[in-house]
């Protein structure tokens, strides 16, 4: 048999030899190979999940107050201190008001995560949309980075602290304590994080556009709409979702550190941040008021930096596959 | 190079006007009245006068001229006076704090030095950590030293600094009792032993502010030496006999540099973001405590001047950074 006809052999196969692999299934593979990532990814959907349905399990009211069992320490201060106050009814301790910490942290990690959520949603929409049209657009991709630019030379958290303090008290009454907060926070993370989204966007928008698919879709008369719609956007969707992971890491922390400072939610409105920063005053005689809601930031924050580490990986068509 | 810094430098003005005026409307358009302290009792003319001995009878516009007109011309000239005896700025009107009733500009000259102190050594210490940290995990990758220096950047990027604050104070000075909580800013260092305990109630701040620097810093020196590693002229290097400590200490780190210098400088404005929340964790009573109080006191002009001189900082640093670029980098000079 000549070298010929083994050519033509080959290509008389009836189909190929092992199914097609779908995109998808490729950056799960990829994806699955990062150790940290995938931990980290349990670990926030458990976050989640425990907060969003803690609830239901633990059905302590967070706002009861309880003074005659104030001050219950965490049941694991029994292992050193076999002395310690501490109860089965609330494994995680009480408050100086006897509020039960677990139901307080699952309450107050609702509010940061949905601030976190939110916030991160505004802000990739914000930079998605600003950085389509500028990549785009010709004609208005010099205003629109010149403004980005501009933006991103601004004091953030000076200005975060400014626009949360003197724009509390409309909202607060106009939306009530907990809804006007939450808009405001949420509002002014999303608009001063919009940038880092909004350039990469805009590069990756710039370099598909030369590309024969777009001219195609261009010929066939696709108005700008469609072809943004249709082919421009699933194409930019893996460096949106990487810089999601990064926005909501650092929403959750603006957030806390908002309240930290005392500018946050209102008094008996419990976040991860706020429990932290009313407990530093009495940490040295209870120290897991400090340490445990800020683990679970860190922790969270942690988790979700991993998982963008992978996802960035996974996602990335030059590094899969090898 | 030089037409570059210039026209760098001009593009500058309009980009902190920009920043001076959106500083301003936010201030301006916020609903709180400064006159809400004043009791009911007194008189509205009575009011309206204090309105205007604040400064705030006139229109909007004026009232933006004037600051700037403070800022960038009255202010200089006093510092002018300061330094050389000269009487400039004798007479003129200089930006008033509401809440004191002296120049803002005296109280930030008393807090800039402790600001200074915590924020630049913790820099410098967070730079002098990263880079040999950054190098080596680089030079062995995937090693179990740069495996265990991904985790703890990971943590550093992770864990905020009013977490790692009250940590660091619960360990080391209520458990241990190794240093005092809180930072003494009325310490003054004259001899040896007050130097130690100055350099004792610095070390926890610095350590908050430096972990943050340290995690970012060395994740850049890392991707910029892996980039570099793998280039011909290393193996050029190595194929002409130099030996292995100079082909990474002085051809590799050399241009590995390059972008780190660029984001050390980029990274300054933030660290003073940073340092709001150490500031107010060790209570060092520097510009971040000062913003925080002159916003809870609704001292506009304070909040305003302080907040400009932060947006100053960054835009002077970028400026800094694409001109560093520019010289380390004979590629990209725009000229």
């Amino acid at each position: 048999m000549t070298e010929q006809d083994q050519k033509i052999e080959a290509l008389q196969d009836d189909g190929p030899l092992e199914p097609p692999h779908s995109q998808w299934k490729d950056v799960w593979h990829q994806f699955r190979k990062h150790k940290g990532a995938l931990i980290g990814g349990s670990f926030l959907l458990l976050v989640t999940l425990g907060v969003l349905l803690g609830e239901y399990i633990w059905t302590i009211d967070p706002q009861k107050l309880d003074i005659r069992n104030k001050d219950v320490r965490p049941l694991y201060t029994f292992l050193w201190d076999s002395g310690a106050k501490v109860q089965w009814a609330h494994p995680l301790g009480t408050d100086n008001l006897g509020r039960d910490a677990l139901a307080n942290m699952i309450v107050g990690g609702r509010t940061s995560m949905a601030v976190g959520w939110v916030a991160m949603i505004l802000a990739l929409s914000i930079g998605t949309t600003v950085g389509v049209i500028a990549g785009y657009f010709r004609r208005l991709d010099g205003p629109l980075m010149r403004f980005t630019d501009l933006v991103l030379s601004l004091p953030i958290l000076p200005l975060l602290l400014v626009a949360v303090t003197l724009f509390r008290d409309p909202l607060r009454a106009s939306f009530g304590p907990e809804t006007g907060m939450f808009i405001l926070i949420v509002g002014v993370v999303g608009i001063t994080s919009w940038m880092q989204t909004a350039r990469i966007v805009r590069s990756e928008v710039l370099a598909l556009k030369e590309r024969e698919f777009i001219l195609a879709a261009r010929s066939i008369g696709t108005t700008p709409g469609a072809i943004i719609r249709r082919h421009l956007l699933p194409n930019v969707i893996s460096p949106i979702v990487v810089s999601a992971t990064l926005g909501l890491a650092t929403a959750i922390i603006t957030e806390s550190a908002l309240s930290f400072l005392g500018v946050g939610f209102p008094p008996d409105f419990p976040t991860w941040g706020k429990m932290l920063a009313d407990s530093v005053p009495r940490m040295d005689q209870y120290p897991e008021r400090v340490v445990l809601p800020g683990m679970a930031i860190s922790l969270t924050v942690l988790s979700v930096n991993y998982l963008g580490d992978g996802l960035r990986d996974a996602l990335d068509p030059r590094i899969r596959g090898r | 190079m030089l037409t570059f810094t210039i026209r760098r430098l001009i593009l500058s003005v309009p980009t902190l006007l920009f920043i001076s005026l959106i500083i301003f409307l936010l201030l301006e358009l916020a609903p709180g009245d400064p006159m809400a302290q004043v009791p009911l009792t007194v008189p509205p003319e009575v009011k309206a006068k204090m309105r205007e001995a604040l400064g705030l009878g006139e229109p909007m516009h004026i009232r933006y001229w004037k600051w700037l007109v403070q800022f960038f011309w009255i202010e200089p000239q006093v510092l002018f006076d300061n330094m050389f005896g000269t009487t400039f700025a004798e007479g003129k009107q200089r930006i008033l704090s509401w809440q004191t009733r002296s120049p803002v500009m005296d109280m930030v000259a008393q807090r800039l030095p402790q600001t200074l102190w915590v924020v630049g050594l913790s820099y410098i210490v967070g730079i002098l950590i990263a880079l040999p940290i950054g190098i080596y995990s680089a030079y062995r990758q995937y090693s179990v030293f740069d495996q265990s220096g991904t985790f703890i950047t990971m943590i550093g990027f992770s864990i905020p600094p009013f977490f790692t604050g009250p940590l660091l104070i619960m360990i080391f000075a209520v458990q241990l009792g190794w240093f005092p909580s809180v930072y003494d800013t009325t310490h003054v260092v004259n001899d040896w032993d007050s130097f130690v305990i100055q350099l004792r109630q610095m070390i926890m701040p610095v350590m908050v502010l430096a972990l943050q620097t340290t995690a970012q810093i060395s994740r850049f020196m890392r991707a910029s030496m892996l980039d570099n590693l793998n280039q011909d002229y290393v193996r050029t290097a190595r194929a002409k006999g130099l030996p292995e400590h100079i082909v990474v200490m002085v051809h590799v780190l050399r241009n590995s540099m390059i972008p780190v210098v660029t984001a050390i400088a980029l990274g300054v404005p933030g660290i003073f973001g940073g340092a709001i929340i150490t500031e107010v964790v060790f209570k060092v009573n520097g510009i971040g405590a000062q913003l925080l109080s002159a916003l809870f006191a609704n001292d506009l002009p304070s909040v305003q001047t302080l907040t400009f001189m932060i947006a100053v900082l960054i835009v002077v640093f970028n400026l800094i950074a694409d001109v560093l670029y520019g010289v380390l980098d004979p590629r990209i000079r725009y000229d």
